[in-house]
């Protein structure tokens, strides 16, 4: 059985500029994916694809088994959250998210009954007569969310839809849309900028690159066993630490930082002697101590800078030209002076080994 | 920075004034000094009172020519939009290039003076010009006269007044943003519905705009219907000039030029409830 949503070898080229290289995609019926990745990096042009807003070169979209191809962005049953919410400014708020009904012959008494439904689903029960202007940033994002469901649509895309909200509001969104969507049950690509907010909603993570898909996978894998450089790098803070395989079996490397280490995180991909690598341990899973630590890995490294969150601090220092970034518990923070000398330390389940 | 205008409280307010001054005596003494002129002429010739108010609203010449008047602005209008709204539809889809190409067409047109332009119709329109020339070369017997009708009037006064519809408009759809309609098309909105539903509400204050300005300015129209037009259709401003040149009436036709300035304010005023007037600038 094949997934709902399935995009095989999607190339869009703008002349002679590739914005999707080859993307394959397969998205599962009432799933919440998010699409993250850089600026220029293909998210709205994939989405522009789906709504047929955008023909691909080549490829093919498929969903519950229909091809898209051949239609029209008017019969392709998608429901749109654009980043500035286009909202239609003559209409009110019941009368856009009467829209879509209204195009579907829907009379205008039921129609705008059940418009004024999904804007009580949404929070905005008495808000239905006002004009967009006359609504704030939050609501009228509501409003374009309403709108885009209340036809129930096969799938739901939003081009980062919070954008420009400020952050309590961002927070909050981020809660109600997740409500919603679980609620109705839609199948939906979210894309943003922000990794936090595609670590706390998603079911799965698309990361982008230059056209291409890096991976694609549940959060904490995106987190735990990114499957690239760029995705470790990109995703959460990282110390990424190049070093030589000596010998895969007992799984130890040599790296000019760390000096021998054992890795062993769970997931490694396969390795052999003398391949050369990145090794990956997070800011989390390293220890800072004046004398090197029983029972850890231990390495030394100078602290250069120290930026202190309140309740956790991030040590910047360096180990033989390589920045180390260290994340210890805020009440930690006193005993560490800039320029102080001290031993970081890890253990072996915490390295991760990155081949590509 | 430099010299602060706002920080210093008593002059803040002398300085844009003064700079605007010129242009403020300018208007005064040539424009609204002959206005209080008018007024006062058409309640004092001849004979002091509201005799010639009288006759302009009720004599039947008077009501003929005001009601031609309303009704050429209005056709001339209707004109203006039915050529200029495609145009602008044409303009803001095509490349920038190319729209900046069409509009330096219709400045081109705008800037030459439309004296030469009502004389350019009145070559073309003529008996021996290359319209009716066609015509007969066409096989049309007795070709219908051109010139000195209502429509080789209505004709010029369209060209002369469309640039005013075609700017208005599309400045408006140029600014549409381009998301509100994929928006509406991934909704389900097909051509002609989108249109009406969403294309047309967006459009209408460029509509709005440029009728007002094209209706007003027809309705004080004077050397295009007047060379160009059917003598026995004056429109309000030729008739005004009838008077005041051929009957020495100085009374009357001012207190035709007051009643036509008095509508045309009301029709402003009108607007500027609805829409505020500071939209007719763009
Ligand atoms: N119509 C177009 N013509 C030419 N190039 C385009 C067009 N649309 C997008 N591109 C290019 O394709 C690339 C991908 O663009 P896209 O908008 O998909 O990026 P994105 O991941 O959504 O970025 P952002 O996070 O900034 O929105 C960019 O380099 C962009 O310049
Ligand atoms: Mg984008």
């Amino acid at each position: 059985m094949s997934s709902y949503l399935q995009l095989s070898g999607v190339n869009k080229t703008f002349g002679n500029f590739t914005a999707l290289g080859h993307i394959d995609l397969e998205i599962e019926k009432g799933e919440f994916v998010t699409f993250l990745g850089p600026s220029g990096s293909g998210k709205t042009t994939t989405l522009m694809v789906i709504a047929g807003f955008e023909d691909a070169t080549r490829g093919e979209i498929t969903v519950d088994g229909q091809s898209l191809s051949h239609l029209a962005p008017q019969e392709r049953n998608i429901g749109i959250v654009f980043q500035n919410y286009a909202l239609f400014p003559h209409k009110t708020a019941a009368e856009n998210v009467y829209f879509p009904l209204q195009m579907r012959k829907v009379g205008k008494k039921a129609g705008l009954k059940k418009a004024e439904e999904m804007l009580e689903l949404v929070g905005l029960s008495g808000f239905a007569h006002r004009l967009p202007k006359e609504l704030s940033g939050g609501q009228q994002q509501r409003v374009a969310l309403a709108r885009a469901l209340v036809f129930e649509p096969d799938l739901l895309l939003l081009d980062e839809p919070l954008g420009a909200l400020d952050k309590n509001l961002r927070e909050q969104m981020q809660i109600e849309i997740k409500r919603i969507q679980k609620r109705l049950g839609v199948t939906t690509i979210f894309v943003t900028h922000d990794q936090t907010e595609a670590m706390s909603m998603s079911d799965r993570i698309v990361v982008f690159s230059d056209g291409a898909i890096e991976q694609a996978d549940a959060p904490l894998e995106i987190y735990h066993r990114p499957a690239t450089r760029f995705v470790a790098d990109f995703i959460g803070e990282s110390n990424l630490l190049p070093a030589t395989i000596t010998d895969a079996g007992t799984r130890r490397a040599t790296s000019p930082v760390l000096g021998d280490v054992t890795f062993g995180a769970e997931g490694c991909p396969q390795v052999s002697d003398g391949q050369t690598v990145d090794l990956l341990i997070r800011p989390e899973h390293l220890k800072l101590s004046r004398d090197p630590k029983e029972g850890r890995q231990n390495a030394q490294m100078q602290i250069e800078t120290i930026v202190n969150y309140g309740d956790n601090a991030v040590v910047i220092g360096h180990a033989s030209d390589q920045q180390i970034r260290v994340r210890v518990p805020g009440a930690d923070v006193v005993i560490l002076k800039e320029g102080d000398t001290c031993h970081f330390s890890w253990t072996e389940d915490a390295v991760f080994v990155l081949t590509e | 920075m430099g010299f602060k205008l706002s920080t210093l409280p008593d002059r803040q307010n002398i300085w844009p004034w003064l700079l605007l001054a010129p242009l403020a005596i300018y208007l005064a003494l040539f424009f609204l000094v002959p206005l209080v002129e008018v007024g006062i002429m058409s309640v004092t010739e001849p004979p002091p009172g509201l005799a010639n108010y009288e006759r302009v609203l009720t004599g039947s010449l008077y009501r003929k020519v005001f009601l031609n008047t309303f009704g050429t602005a209005l056709l001339v209008t209707v004109c203006c939009l039915l050529v200029g709204y495609p145009l602008a539809y044409l303009m803001s889809t095509v490349s920038k290039r190319a729209a900046m190409a069409i509009l330096l067409l219709i400045t081109m047109s705008f800037w030459t003076s439309f004296l030469v332009r009502t004389y350019a119709w009145m070559v073309l329109l003529g008996n021996n010009g290359p319209v009716i020339w066609l015509m007969q070369t066409l096989g049309i017997q007795d070709p219908p006269p051109l010139l000195f009708t209502r429509f080789s009037s209505t004709l010029a006064m369209v060209h002369i007044l469309a640039p005013y519809m075609i700017m208005n408009i599309y400045t408006v759809m140029q600014k549409i943003d381009p998301s509100l309609i994929r928006s509406a098309e991934s909704m389900g909105a097909y051509g002609r519905s989108l249109f009406r539903h969403v294309y047309l509400p967006l459009t209408a204050p460029g509509i709005a705009n440029g009728s007002v300005l094209v209706f007003v300015i027809c309705l004080g129209f004077y050397v295009t219907p007047v060379l160009l037009g059917s003598p026995r259709e004056q429109m309000a401003a030729g008739l005004i000039g009838n008077q005041i040149e051929q009957f020495l009436a100085f009374g009357l036709g001012s207190a035709m030029a007051i009643v036509l300035l008095v509508v045309t304010l009301i029709i402003l005023g009108l607007y500027h409830r609805r829409f505020g007037l500071d939209k007719l600038y763009g």
